[in-house]
């Protein structure tokens, strides 16, 4: 069965973009774009993967990722962060919220890819 | 390989603009119009004496067919190749890329060198980015775009078998995302522009700054006690915060304290017996020698610089010199003597220090930590350090030359440095 990857992620050609590589690389890629209700969203999707984008309207992925890891079913879920804040005290609240990987943009795709691949070994 | 390759369709661009068919061209230079279809279509290498033929037809120089913006383009394209992590086949690759599809090619170059402009400007701006929430997200809206496109040019450029459809569709996505990114970077610039025009400034302690400079850090009235504090602030409007004018405010009553206890004018008259002295003129006029040390950046017509950093190494006062680069935004460089002399309050340092930089400068710095604020039981001593500037026109260069020591890392070329905290920006292409 494919592996299923949730992409929360506000900006619409990024979602292509990753979803098409994704897609290519036997994902099942589901996507939501709203940070107020994007919690809910992984709980009904339950993905072995969730791609959280750090600034995102209604909810920053900071206080998404704070939420989940507070819910014992999604403490280990593993999550990779994409943000456009490379400062050291980001990544260390990011560290601190409980991400498994933090990346900044603008990434290549490459990048992306192999940290999906650590994430969820396939 | 590549300039024959692009040849072909720079001689059929010449000839289409000639006006020329195919078969009077191929004529005119005596071969078939079968074969020279073969290569404008980058299919035959050219060269010799039929490249100066054909260019001989067409008018134009033999190098114009040849050479051109084809090497930038084919550059550009390496580069961003190499910068998404392609394996050595797929950059062999490029050249055909860009022969058989020029314009797309542009696309993907133009987009790449905007990222890497992006990139340059994002570290640029790195600094500032942490003090100005608005410019925090303009950046983000930036990169962002920049993100977007860059994973879709990697798509197009990695997968020769992406269907039509999605080709349309992320050529499309490419096409949207720049504009957007010109818009962006447009807005972006506009906004610093109008920052800088209406005050310059993203702190208090800047509008105090650009307060200081407008003034050429004199302040006569108060020198002569003939003005109070009050009545300068009054007379300074740039000083629009209230935490400007508080912090103003001190400066301003240490000037004139430091003038009541040491005038301009006995200065001049004792530096004509000591010479550049501070610690002579200290036990002569009976005050600290951070007080000398201001006072001499403080008289008229001199090219002196002074710096007063706290405990935690935050630059509370600035005077420039000219040569001695002042870091705007982050932390200095810790070799610098006023930090050095943080960790034995009462002790003067003397040193010669060369700054590193597009410019090297030799600078005399005097130097001295000092208690500050009322004596308190238990408290933690807070201390402040000055370093008067004196630059060296001239120096001896039978002398050494002075420490090495630069303005902040980021700006800084010295790679091997023990106290360098983060990697220069200037290894990366500045």
């Amino acid at each position: 069965m494919d592996k299923h990857v949730l992409l929360v992620e506000d900006e619409v050609n990024i979602i292509e973009a990753m979803s098409f590589l994704l897609k290519r690389e036997g994902w099942k890629v589901d996507t939501h774009s709203d940070g107020a209700t994007a919690v809910s969203a992984i709980r009904d999707a339950r993905p072995d993967l969730v791609v959280l984008d750090y600034m995102l309207p209604g909810k920053s992925g900071i206080a998404i990722l704070t939420e989940l890891r507070a819910l014992p079913d999604f403490a280990a879920l593993p999550v990779l962060m994409l943000t456009a804040r490379g400062q050291l005290r980001d990544r260390e609240e990011a560290e601190r919220a409980g991400v498994n990987r933090f990346m900044t943009k603008p990434f290549s795709n490459t990048e992306v890819l192999n940290a999906v691949r650590d994430l969820v070994r396939v | 390989m590549i300039r024959d390759t692009l040849t072909g369709s720079r001689i059929r661009e010449r000839r289409v603009i000639a006006g020329l068919k195919q078969a009077d061209l191929a004529r005119q230079i005596g071969i078939s119009a079968s074969y020279l279809n073969l290569i404008e279509h980058n299919r035959r290498r050219i060269g010799g004496k039929l490249l100066l033929n054909i260019a001989h037809v067409l008018g134009v120089e033999p190098s114009a067919l040849t050479e051109g913006a084809e090497a930038a383009l084919i550059a550009s394209l390496r580069e961003a190749a190499n910068d998404v992590g392609k394996g050595v086949a797929e950059v062999e690759r490029v050249e055909e890329f860009a022969g058989r599809f020029p314009g797309w090619a542009e696309v993907l170059a133009g987009a790449h060198r905007r990222v890497l402009s992006l990139e340059r400007t994002v570290e640029t701006l790195s600094d500032r980015l942490t003090h100005d929430p608005q410019l925090a997200t303009s950046m983000h809206e930036v990169l962002s775009t920049a993100a977007a496109i860059r994973s879709t040019a990697s798509i197009l450029a990695d997968d020769t078998n992406i269907s039509p459809d999605w080709q349309a569709r992320f050529h499309a996505n490419i096409d949207q995302d720049s504009r957007r990114l010109a818009d962006s970077a447009k807005a972006l610039v506009t906004y610093l522009d109008a920052n800088t025009e209406e005050t310059g400034n993203a702190s208090p302690q800047e509008e105090v700054d650009a307060f200081l400079d407008a003034q050429g850090h004199g302040f006569d009235g108060l020198e002569a006690g003939t003005q109070t504090v009050d009545a300068v602030l009054a007379g300074a409007p740039q000083l629009a915060s209230v935490a400007a004018q508080h912090l103003a405010r001190q400066v301003l009553g240490q000037i004139e304290a430091d003038a009541r206890a040491v005038s301009r004018d006995a200065l001049a008259e004792a530096l004509t017996e000591t010479g550049m002295d501070p610690v002579a003129l200290a036990q002569r006029f009976g005050v600290s020698v951070a007080r000398i040390l201001r006072r001499l950046a403080a008289q008229p017509d001199t090219q002196r610089g002074l710096v007063v950093s706290d405990r935690a190494g935050s630059l509370v006062f600035r005077r420039p010199v000219e040569g001695f680069s002042i870091p705007r935004f982050g932390a200095c460089c810790p070799l610098w003597p006023l930090f050095q002399v943080l960790m034995h309050p009462g002790q003067v340092l003397r040193e010669r220090v060369q700054q590193q930089g597009r410019r090297v400068a030799t600078f005399d710095c005097f130097a001295v930590a000092e208690p500050v604020g009322p004596a308190q039981y238990n408290a933690p001593q807070l201390v402040h350090a000055t370093m008067l500037i004196l630059p060296v026109t001239a120096p001896d260069q039978s002398q050494p030359p002075g420490r090495p020591v630069g303005s902040t890392c980021r700006v800084c070329p010295r790679e091997a440095c023990a106290g360098r905290r983060e990697p220069s920006i200037l290894s990366v292409g500045f």
